[in-house]
């Protein structure tokens, strides 16, 4: 059972309710992809004006998550979904949340971006930056796909990537505490370098969680705390 | 839209290892018209089993399969092998009376006898001669009353009659009168239709509290009521039955795709 329909009730204002639901859970998502985007942009080009939009853009995503927790009370209120409705309800709860703390690991970025604008360093670390930075965007992306597509293959890739992310970033912690010890005049800087991978790595995680959401919605398995071949044993078994 | 259609085979677990009650390929009719198909279905020891379906789908035939009741219907014709404890109800030898006392029956609407609330509680006992004297009596009526949860709204006007109490008072009371004759099994046909939230609420927690002492088949039209009360749910469909699972996977995950198109209200 893996179609999901949810424009077929009886209520078309249920099917409308829904489907709000989605555009506008996809509309936040679309914020966050943008906010992560342009915080990696704003911290590997120095950009500290694109920093400032990135925190500004926060607050945004502050009162989307509080409308779209909002309106899925009011949903479960009024409608009492079961099934896959009330999977769709809960996953996007949840992935309301995660994508809260998107934003607010971006604005981090953002925040060492214009710290490191503000003086003038080697730019040690900004490679690594950039390929983390590519490859969460690329995991943000996928998930938030996944979610529109209710596309199980594509979650399970996206928590293959956060795999990926996992070993890049420990292999970057490497570097920094290598530069470091090299020059102990870089720490600060690189102190804010390593905040900020952080902040990228984190990201990848609630990606990750958003995919986890996914497949619980679309088929009703819960894979969280799992390892990504224990969750593609458990989806074979479906 | 929805695809999938019902195969014939009912999906989820119908049969259980503890089962009371064990009904093996059930069809029902009506005359020439066949209301029941094929039905596989066991409902096990101290359980609660609700029917759900659309409205002429057989859940309430099906239900009343199970202690005769449609004996009373003339054109109405049943087959298949329907037992309790391994007795088969349906054998022509068999007297309905105490099969009817062992497998009790609550209605729709609350139909207490137009006599007192003692007298309603004590028919049955009466009838089956389950007691021979008069303080034996008042115990039952009390017990019954208590486990019904009247017992305190009605102690002190119990010859009071029982046509004069509330809705959601008289389908206790008719829970009552249903387990003075100690059944094993009782039938519940839409029991809280007729009731308000509240009324409704008390039934439901009645319901919890018989379960364990009493093996429970309800047939309801409140999805959220059957999700309450209920360990296992079962889907009918057409005089079919669909999917039977734990109640618990039906609402969050059912396996079977009209199943999901009934509970969550789409168009099947």
């Amino acid at each position: 059972m893996d179609k999901l329909h949810f424009d077929e009730h009886i209520s078309k204002q249920f099917n409308a309710d829904l489907e709000d639901l989605k555009t506008q859970l996809l509309e936040m998502g679309g914020v966050v992809e943008q906010q992560t985007i342009d915080a990696v942009k704003a911290i590997t080009s120095a950009d500290s004006e694109l920093a400032e939009k990135v925190i500004v853009v926060e607050n945004d995503v502050d009162q989307r998550e509080v409308r779209l927790d909002e309106q899925c009370t009011l949903v479960l209120a009024r409608r009492q979904p079961a099934a896959s409705d009330l999977r769709m309800v809960l996953s996007v709860v949840k992935i309301t949340r995660d994508l809260e703390r998107m934003g607010d690991e971006a604005q981090k970025i953002a925040r060492m971006a214009i710290k490191l604008s503000e003086d003038s360093g080697a730019s040690q670390g900004y490679v690594e930056l950039r390929h983390i930075g590519a490859l969460v965007q690329e995991m943000v992306n996928n998930t938030l796909d996944a979610f529109a597509r209710f596309d199980v293959d594509m979650a399970l890739k996206v928590a293959k990537q956060d795999t990926t992310v996992d070993q890049e970033y420990k292999s970057a912690m490497r570097e920094m505490i290598t530069y470091m010890m090299e020059d102990p005049r870089s720490i600060t800087r690189v102190m804010n370098i390593i905040w900020a991978l952080r902040a990228l790595e984190r990201i990848g995680d609630h990606a990750r969680n958003i995919a986890e959401h996914v497949i619980y919605l679309v088929k009703g398995l819960d894979v969280r705390h799992t390892t990504v071949s224990e969750m593609e044993q458990q989806l074979a078994e479906r | 839209m929805i695809e999938q259609t019902f195969s014939g085979v009912t999906v989820g677990k119908p049969l259980v290892d503890n089962a009371k009650m064990s009904m093996r390929d059930v069809n029902v009719f009506y005359g020439d018209k066949q209301a029941i198909f094929g039905v596989d279905l066991d409902i096990g020891e101290n359980e609660v089993v609700a029917m759900i379906g659309p409205s002429g789908c057989g859940k309430s035939t099906f239900l009343r399969c199970l202690n005769r009741m449609n004996d009373t219907i003339d054109i109405c014709r049943v087959e298949g092998s329907l037992q309790l404890e391994g007795q088969n109800i349906y054998d022509p030898k068999l007297d309905v009376v105490p099969l009817r006392a062992r497998v009790g029956m609550v209605f729709q609407k609350p139909n207490p006898f137009p006599k007192s609330i003692y007298d309603n509680v004590a028919y049955g006992p009466r009838i089956h001669g389950l007691v021979s004297r008069r303080s034996e009596l008042d115990e039952i009526v009390e017990t019954s009353l208590q486990k019904a949860g009247l017992w305190n709204e009605v102690k002190d006007r119990l010859h009071a009659p029982g046509t004069g109490l509330s809705g959601g008072q008289q389908q206790r009371l008719c829970i009552a009168r249903t387990i003075a004759v100690s059944p094993e099994v009782i039938l519940m046909d839409e029991p809280c239709s007729a009731l308000d939230p509240i009324a409704t609420a008390k039934i439901e927690e009645l319901i919890a509290e018989l379960s364990q002492n009493y093996t429970i088949a309800i047939v309801t039209h409140s999805m959220q009521q059957a999700a309450r009360v209920s360990s296992r749910t079962a889907y009918f469909h057409l005089g079919k039955l669909i999917e039977v699972n734990d109640t618990e996977k039906v609402f969050t995950n059912p396996d079977h795709e009209l199943t999901e198109a009934y509970i969550t209200g789409r168009f099947g």
